[in-house]
């Protein structure tokens, strides 16, 4: 088993959340991880991403090969798109479709949208909308890991609990509204795939 | 995988291995890719317990110098650092060399191929073979943290400071560490011989000798290192020698990760004479793989190149510049590669910008408007966030060298006759090595503006304690600026006028003048005000 994973955004947007509740599951789930991150100069408000990689086998780079992720989860439209190079022809890219304007040149929302539709095996989803709808802005990217939960080799039930794990000192009203959009992701998953 | 592991950044787990290995202090200046390695052990309960030294120094010598005091006390010690730290730390590294050590002493040199966030890509190995010290270049997390618990007592055991050596995917990848048993610290207790430190001509020149003759105990060392690998392979038409994170990508590329050549992995140095030895004796070519400059290639190539054919970055192989991954490796072995489709045009560029509402906008508002008159081209500026002023909108700045550069190079451009002459440097870079060029200015009296834009903290890195923090004003008056014409402004919209105002005054003095704009930075506040919020719930 292996899940190549490219997380993208931009700095400031906290992919790195993603990264962590995927990472306590697979942990949870006796899986060997590298996620790779990027810290510094891209921080402010450039294009960031993170390499995550699980396996049931020990993994040797910390970066993944161009051509072989599995799965792209983008928390912004346009960054999605730039890590196509890395993705499997067989892989998906699961991606927020509410832009993140900060460069004067940023194309037009449609433009995008019709480029990710060009993407074989692709999941458009209005995160923040749903976020939202689930109590919560600040959750959208939950409502991310959710709609990408679908395609992980990582029992469903581990990853709730990593949310718990990961917002556990928060109060259990934070939990619920993380699982709530949690589950809201998936179900848009499992009905748009 | 153990559930026993922690998940660890390569500099996390470098810190880890460092506590667990006896260390009694920490020293070192932010800079990428280093600066989670001091991080973590500031907020490591096991630290604190253990009263283990971990405070910011003002800049990379500084810290070089404290760690070598701590050695000399009979203390295990590690100095951190990003590669171009190592330059400013340089006299001090070269000179422990010499002068040995008492307690252990590792070095922790960060570098940053392909310039993620650096001025340039130098590879810290070349320092270590200069200095003439071993290195140990961590292949994997794990590694990283078993280099820092036994590079101690390597050191102690050879006499010299060890480095380690990091590039930017090792110090921000994390993987699964399992921890060693908790060693004690040394005791205080000073040099069996009393004039080891002492650098005169006459001491120095033995201890030199000393450090030849120990030349072979390291070469040794590494022969029997279990960093160090010669793993046999089937096929030996090929040879492969890979460095440092250099064989991940290398057995990346094979299912299982078994290669058919027979490979030398090396994580310790000075390079193991041995098995290079019987590697090349036993293969027809050899393929160097290493993240970074060609060091082990040019070596075994030498400058005539008669041998065998060596391949790597020398003869295009590899690409001469960046750093490695699986595919460009797969494509030095003739190995087909994977691409995914390429980047859709849609997709648009994204730098890097300065954060909406952070002061040093504000300073470049003023800044631009109050040297209208006198035109571009006048104004140096220095490394940390506000150097992202010499993007659009702004265009603000003319340069950006190595910290400090800003106003020793005003003053150098004064000197040929570019009056006014303006410098930008923030808090943390003044303190760092603006200080002693800003003496150069007084000392003569030279016509330019220093701009210290204070933002009470070290922003470019992440928001660490600035060592400038309420001493800016004390230190210029120290030095010797004139009180009138040290200039406190606020940076906000509401100012600029006066602000504009100020700048325009001090730029037709003809003295040096230093204008402080003074405003946290919007992250560091709202880090404050959570970490306050959170205090207060408790
Ligand atoms: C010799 C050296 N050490 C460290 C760094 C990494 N570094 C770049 S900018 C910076 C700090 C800048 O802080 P400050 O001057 O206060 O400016 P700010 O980013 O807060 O605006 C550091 C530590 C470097 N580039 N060179
Ligand atoms: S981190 Fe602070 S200093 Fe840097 S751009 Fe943002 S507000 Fe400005």
């Amino acid at each position: 088993m292996k899940n190549d994973i490219v997380l993208a955004g931009v700095g400031g947007q906290g992919i790195l959340s993603i990264a962590a509740a995927i990472g306590l599951a697979a942990v949870n789930s006796n899986l060997y991880i590298k996620q790779s991150e990027v810290h510094g100069m891209s921080q402010r408000g450039g294009d960031v991403q993170s390499h995550l990689r699980i396996s049931d086998r020990p993994i040797a780079s910390d970066l993944i090969p161009a051509g072989k992720a599995d799965m792209i989860i983008s928390v912004e439209p346009m960054e999605g798109l730039r890590y196509l190079p890395l993705l499997a022809d067989s892989g998906w890219l699961v991606t927020n479709t509410t832009p993140f304007i900060n460069i004067p040149d940023y194309p037009k929302p449609d433009d995008i949208i019709a480029r990710i539709k060009a993407v074989k095996h692709h999941i458009a989803i209005d995160a923040d909308s749903i976020a939202k709808e689930a109590g919560s802005a600040r959750s959208s990217n939950i409502v991310m890991l959710g709609a990408a939960s679908l395609f992980l080799d990582i029992p469903f039930e581990r990853i709730e609990e990593g949310i718990r794990q990961l917002f556990g000192r928060k109060g259990e009203d934070v939990v619920q509204q993380n699982l709530k959009a949690l589950k809201l992701g998936r179900e848009f998953s499992e009905k748009n795939r | 995988m153990n559930n026993n592991k922690l998940l660890l950044l390569g500099d996390e787990a470098i810190a880890q291995g460092a506590i667990d290995g006896g260390l009694s202090g920490i020293y070192a200046y932010p800079g990428t890719p280093s600066t989670e390695i001091m991080e973590y052990v500031q907020a490591s309960k096991q630290a604190a317990e253990q009263n283990i030294h971990r405070q910011w120094s003002a800049n990379e010598k500084t810290a070089m110098e404290a760690a070598i005091g701590m050695s000399y006390a009979g203390k295990r010690a590690m100095v951190c650092f990003k590669h171009v730290g190592l330059n400013v730390a340089a006299d001090a590294f070269i000179n422990a060399s010499i002068t040995g050590v008492n307690g252990g002493l590792i070095v922790v040199s960060a570098d940053d191929p392909s310039m993620h966030s650096s001025q340039n890509e130098q590879d810290s190995r070349f320092y270590a073979k200069f200095a003439m010290i071993p290195i140990l270049e961590p292949s994997n997390q794990q590694e990283a943290y078993d280099m820092a618990y036994f590079g101690f007592e390597l050191s102690e055991k050879l006499n010299v400071p060890v480095m380690l050596r990091i590039t930017t995917r090792m110090a921000h990848s994390r993987a699964g560490v399992v921890r060693r048993q908790v060693k004690l610290q040394n005791q205080l207790k000073l040099p069996s011989d009393p004039r080891q430190f002492v650098l005169l001509p006459s001491i120095a020149r033995k201890n030199y000798k000393k450090l030849l003759v120990a030349q072979s105990a390291m070469e040794m060392e590494s022969e029997s290192a279990s960093f160090n690998a010669l793993i046999p392979g089937s096929s030996h038409g090929l040879g492969i020698i890979a460095t440092g994170i250099a064989y991940n990508y290398l057995i990346e590329n094979y299912p299982d990760h078994k290669c058919p050549f027979p490979v030398l992995k090396i994580c310790q140095y000075p390079i193991p004479r041995k098995q290079v030895a019987e590697l090349y004796n036993t293969c027809d070519q050899i393929l160097v793989l290493e993240e970074g400059y060609p060091i082990v290639e040019e070596m075994l190539r030498g400058f005539l190149n008669l041998g065998k054919p060596i391949h790597g970055r020398l003869d295009g192989t590899l690409p001469r510049d960046g750093e490695l991954n699986p595919n460009i490796v797969a494509k030095a072995l003739g190995l087909p590669v994977t691409e995914g489709q390429p980047i859709p045009d849609v997709v648009k560029n994204r730098p890097p910008s300065l954060c909406q509402g952070c002061g040093h906008r504000d300073v470049y508002e003023d800044l631009n408007e109050a040297l209208k008159e006198y035109g571009t081209g006048r104004v140096f500026s220095d490394i940390g966030c506000y150097t992202l002023g010499a993007l659009p909108p702004f265009n603000a700045i003319n340069s950006c060298v190595d910290m400090g550069a800003s106003i020793t190079m005003a003053k150098g451009a004064a000197d040929a006759g570019l009056v006014p002459a303006v410098a930008v440097i923030g808090d943390s870079t003044f303190t760092h090595s603006g200080m002693t060029g800003l003496l150069d200015a007084v000392v003569e009296n030279s016509p330019i503006t220093v701009i210290i834009s204070d933002n009470s903290t070290t922003g470019m890195t992440g928001g660490q304690q600035s060592s400038a923090t309420g001493r800016i004003v004390e230190i210029c008056r120290g030095i010797g600026v004139h009180p009138d014409h040290i200039r406190v402004v606020t940076p906000l919209k509401k100012n600029h006028e006066e602000n504009v105002r100020i700048i325009k005054e001090e730029l037709a003095y003809n003295g040096v003048s230093v204008i402080i704009p003074q405003r946290e930075c919007i992250q560091t506040f709202a880090r404050r005000k959570k970490a306050e919020k959170k205090e207060s719930n408790e």
